[in-house]
Parts: structure tokens; C-alpha cells; sequence
């Protein structure tokens, strides 16, 4: 006969709460991590899943842009641009051209502004399908990502075609483009028009009641609107915060005044609403291009620059047989122009915020100070502190959301 | 609320802090004003607080080193009234040896790496700010990378002198 139990002890944990488990575990993520989605580093203490506090470190790919372009011409700082936020890099492009015509007092002819819009959103598209495509990605969910980075791929090939490169565009020139659109880019923009609303419905589709993604996201990292403002933030991220601030909407640059689109905005500031506002805004680029397409066809053809020879180099078959051409091209290649001294901010409503070019000119060839405004910078100073009670998943979307590209970041 | 002009907001900060505000001028329509670093924060806590002014949103902060001044650094703000879209420019030009300035994050939690970044490349150090630490270049640098006296290229180099231009 065995012994008989004497003494049941349910349930009894292992080691009681007290038990040296207090211990927190360093963690580092990055600098070359996949979920960080570029080259930045953040050290998080995390007490089992959870973080409890964290550090970012940055600066792994800072190339001294600012610095860099004290030596160098208006026209050679634009493929500096390029390499800010490399997803949108016509947008940043078109920012700088525009400020130094703010500089310079370029008038520039509708249809180029016209032009511009249409650049500038595409690019705006590109950067918002990957933000979005990613998130879909760290949430769980491949298949979104993959269905519109094929989506990317027609953006980047009109952009190929109106200026020969993919992803570091250099596009367009000081006062205008460096050539028209042709008939082939004006064919593929309007053939992307075409396809991809289903194909940015079917996305949505995927997600936007999808009870996982939405779990998932929904509430995770919701920002106020007053904690968003007193951090700076800007582009999508504040406007999912219920804040309407578009620099295209209240300091219309390039005739944005003339075109018919919504500014939408979120009310919790959380994951689920930057994903939303992104899609949403995706929608009105789609519209903004195609009021633009309408608005171009009322302008003369041909049209793709300003008249402003001192500035806007001229056609290479001109400088060899044309003597007033050679001069302007010399004096332009030499940066033998006449430029004002001033100082000028102008800002972009780029894919992540307001994207400022701060520029000091002392009338030299080159700029006295240049300093970029760069949104990703400026965003993600609150991921660390934001970051500390949350886990680290809700972390990694937490980031993934705010979209933060590295070299706009570092510059 | 009065509808913001630069007139209007010279008058307001003329009858608020007198002399110690000067209005730099107003390059492409961006009223530019300057103020000592003893006042800065006060001016700053004005422009944000101020029932009439309203500059809620603090746009950048960047620095400026101008070799030939007497003050020869400048901390540049750029703030933005958003409730009726207007901008402001306010510089302080700080000395030439040991440049300080009171911090701004006391005011906006943004300024944190702006000024970070500012004390990086030019050395000015925020007095009373959090965390100032080098942010973009690595932590062992002994040099401020952003002053003039640190040529981009190879000093010797001739062909870019500006006497073959005629300048």
C-alpha cells in the first residue's frame, strides 16, 4: 500500500516572484538588423518581452552633405539630394531646384510645374507602397509587400524614362527639366494610372480589415497630437495624429494651389492610422496626377524649361555652333553667375514630412551654408523614449511605421 | 487672434523686449530677427506662448560659422505659427571662443537632437540640455567638422582659386 498523499501544492511555480529574475537583458537591434530596414542602431534593455528603456545611435552612413555642398555648385548639389531619402529622391530633387529658384527669382512656366507634380507624386507613391508594403511585412502578412513592389517597379520605369535613372534620379535642372517628356513617359504614366488602383484596392483589401493586421497595429504606439507637435514631427506620422499640416496644402509650391485633393488625417496616431493615412494619401497622389495629365494638355507642347539662359545650361548642339550658347555654357560649368546674396528656407512636403532646404548664399559659386531640414531625423528622436513599455514587436512596427530611411536620416 | 504680419510681429516684440530684439530683415518675405543669448529662451517662451503669436511648432535649429565676424557662430531657429501658417527666423550670433547658448529642449522636446547635431558640427554647446552628445560623427572626434577652418578639399590645390575667375 503506498503512502498516502498527504499534501497537494497546486500549481506551484517554480521560483517565486522574488526570485532573481529581475535582472534586465541588453539587446542591441541594428546597426545592421532586418527589422531595423537600414543602418541604425538601437540599444534596448528589455525585461523578458518587454523593453524598458532604450538608446538610438546614428550616423552610420552620415556622408557630410551639408559639408560637401559648401564646395560644390547649385547644379552638383542635386545628386546629394538623391541620397536623402533615396526611396522619393525626385521629391527631394525638385526641393532643392525650387529653392534655389526662390534664390534666384526663376519664374517657371506652368507645364513644367505641372511636370513636377506628376514627378514628385509618383515618387510620393513609390515611397509610400514600400512604407506600407514593409509594415505588411513585420505584421506578418508577405504577400501585400510583393504584390506592390511590382507596382514600384512601373514607377521607377517612367522615371527611367523621363530621365534615364531608377532609384538616384538627378532629375530635372535648375529652372526646368533637363528634357521633355516623351511620348513613351507620358504612355507608361498613363498605363500606371490604369493598373494600379486594383491593385492598391486589392491591397488594402488585404489589410485594412484584416483582424490580425489590425490587432496587430491598432493602438500599438498612438501618439497625441500635442506630444507629436512638441517633437516636431511632420509628413503622415502627425497627420495620422488628427493635425493637418501639409506643406503642400498651406505653402502651395509648384502650383499646388490649383489642384483639388484631400488632406487625410487620423485620430489615434497610432500604427493602424499612419498605415491608413499613407494609403489614403496614395489615393489622392493617384488623383493629383491625373488632374495634372488634364492640365497639361491646355499648356503649349514643348514647353519643359524656364528662359532663364544664365542658369539652365543650353543644348550641346548649340554650344559648338553658337557662340552666345558657349558663353552661357562656360560661365554656367565655371559657376560664373550672377547670384544674389540672401538667404532663403523653402520646404517640400516630402514622403515623410517637411523636408527644408536652409540655404546661406553669399554670391559665390558655391553656398555659403547648407542645412537640410530632413524629417527622418527629426521624427525619429521619439522612437526611444516612445518605445520603453512596449514590446519588442510592437517596437519593430512601431519603427517600420515611421518610416525612417537611413540616409535621410544621416545625410 | 490678429492676423500675423511682419509689421505686426516687430511692433509686439518691439514693445516686449525693446532694443534687445533687432530685425535682420526680411529675405524672401522671412522676417529675420536677432536677439542676445541671454534673452533667447525668454523670446522663444514668447513666440510659442504668446495668445497673439502663436509660433507653436519649432520647424529647425541650425548653427552658422562665420570666420570673419567678431560673433562668429550663429544658432539659427526656424519656427512656424501653425494655426495661421507663418514663419519666423530668429538667429543669435554667439562669440568666437567657447560658443554656449541656453537649450531649447526646456521648450519643445524636438530640440533635443536638433541641437545635438548643431553642437556636433560646430562645437556650440547648449547649456542645461539633456543628452549633449555627438549624434552623427563618432564619439572620438576631436574637431567640429561644420567650421570654415576645416577645407573640404586640399588647400594646395590651385585650379579652383578664385583669381583665375576674376574675382
Amino acid at each position: 500500500m503506498s503512502k498516502p498523499i498527504t499534501k497537494i501544492t497546486p500549481n506551484k511555480p517554480l521560483l517565486d516572484d522574488n526570485d532573481p529574475q529581475e535582472e534586465l537583458i541588453t539587446l542591441n537591434i541594428g546597426p545592421t538588423h532586418p527589422a531595423t530596414h537600414g543602418v541604425f542602431q538601437n540599444v534596448v534593455q528589455i525585461d523578458g518581452e518587454r523593453i524598458v528603456s532604450g538608446v538610438s545611435t546614428i550616423g552610420y552612413i552620415h556622408r557630410a552633405f551639408e559639408k560637401i555642398a559648401e564646395r560644390r555648385p547649385f547644379y552638383q548639389i542635386t545628386p546629394l539630394t538623391d541620397r536623402l531619402n533615396y526611396c522619393s529622391a525626385p521629391i527631394n530633387n525638385m526641393g532643392w531646384h525650387m529653392t534655389v529658384e526662390k534664390l534666384l527669382d526663376i519664374e517657371i512656366p506652368k507645364r513644367v510645374q505641372y511636370m513636377r507634380v506628376i514627378v514628385m507624386e509618383l515618387a510620393r507613391i513609390a515611397d509610400h507602397i514600400i512604407c506600407n508594403g514593409i509594415l505588411g511585412v513585420d505584421t506578418g502578412a508577405f504577400s501585400g509587400f510583393l504584390y506592390v513592389m511590382q507596382e514600384r517597379e512601373f514607377i521607377y520605369e517612367i522615371f527611367e524614362e523621363i530621365c534615364g535613372a531608377r532609384l538616384t534620379t538627378n532629375i530635372g535642372r535648375i529652372g526646368g527639366f533637363e528634357r521633355d517628356f516623351n511620348e513613351v513617359a507620358f504612355r507608361k504614366i498613363e498605363h500606371f494610372l490604369e493598373r494600379f488602383p486594383p491593385v492598391l484596392k486589392e491591397f488594402e483589401e488585404l489589410f485594412v480589415r484584416n483582424r490580425i493586421f489590425i490587432e496587430r497595429t491598432s493602438g500599438v504606439a498612438a501618439v497625441t497630437a500635442e506630444q507629436a507637435l512638441d517633437y516636431s514631427w511632420s509628413g503622415p506620422i502627425l497627420r495620422a495624429t488628427g493635425v493637418d499640416y501639409d506643406v503642400r496644402a498651406v505653402a502651395p509650391y509648384s502650383s499646388y494651389e490649383e489642384f483639388d485633393f484631400e488632406i487625410p488625417v487620423g485620430t489615434q496616431g497610432d500604427v493602424y492610422d499612419r498605415f491608413m493615412v499613407r494609403n489614403a494619401e496614395m489615393w489622392q497622389s493617384l488623383s493629383i496626377i491625373r488632374q495634372a495629365l488634364e492640365k497639361i494638355k491646355k499648356e503649349p507642347k514643348g514647353v519643359f524649361h524656364a528662359d532663364v539662359p544664365e542658369f539652365y545650361l543650353p543644348p550641346k548642339e548649340q554650344v559648338y555652333n553658337n557662340m552666345e550658347a558657349l558663353i552661357y555654357h562656360f560661365k554656367i560649368v565655371m559657376g560664373e553667375w550672377e547670384t544674389p546674396k540672401s538667404e532663403v528656407y523653402h520646404s517640400v512636403e516630402g514622403a515623410n514630412g517637411e523636408l527644408g532646404f536652409y540655404l546661406i548664399h553669399d554670391g559665390g559659386r558655391t553656398p555659403y551654408r547648407l542645412h537640410f531640414r530632413r524629417p527622418s531625423f527629426i521624427n525619429y528622436q521619439m522612437f526611444a523614449p516612445m518605445s520603453a513599455g512596449m514590446l519588442i514587436s510592437d517596437a519593430i512596427i512601431n519603427m517600420s511605421s515611421l518610416n525612417i530611411i537611413a540616409g535621410e536620416l544621416d545625410a | 487672434m490678429d492676423k500675423l504680419t511682419n509689421q505686426y510681429i516687430i511692433e509686439r516684440l518691439n514693445g516686449k523686449f525693446g532694443e534687445d530684439v533687432e530685425i535682420l530683415g526680411e529675405p524672401h518675405g522671412l522676417l529675420t530677427i536677432s536677439t542676445s543669448k541671454t534673452r533667447i529662451i525668454e523670446l522663444l517662451d514668447y513666440l510659442k506662448n504668446d495668445e497673439n503669436l502663436r509660433f507653436n511648432y519649432l520647424t529647425d535649429i541650425t548653427g552658422v560659422h562665420y570666420p570673419e565676424q567678431e560673433k562668429s557662430f550663429a544658432v539659427v531657429y526656424h519656427l512656424h505659427n501653425l494655426f495661421q501658417n507663418f514663419r519666423i527666423r530668429i538667429k543669435v550670433f554667439l562669440e568666437k571662443e567657447n560658443p554656449s547658448i541656453p537649450t531649447a529642449t526646456t521648450l519643445w522636446k524636438g530640440a533635443n537632437w536638433m541641437e545635438r547635431e548643431t553642437y556636433d558640427f560646430f562645437g556650440i554647446v547648449f547649456d542645461g540640455h539633456p543628452d549633449l552628445r555627438r549624434i552623427l560623427n563618432m564619439e572620438d572626434l576631436d574637431v567640429f567638422p561644420m567650421r570654415k577652418e576645416y577645407p573640404l578639399e586640399d588647400p594646395n590645390r590651385v585650379d579652383k582659386k578664385d583669381f583665375y575667375f576674376g574675382r
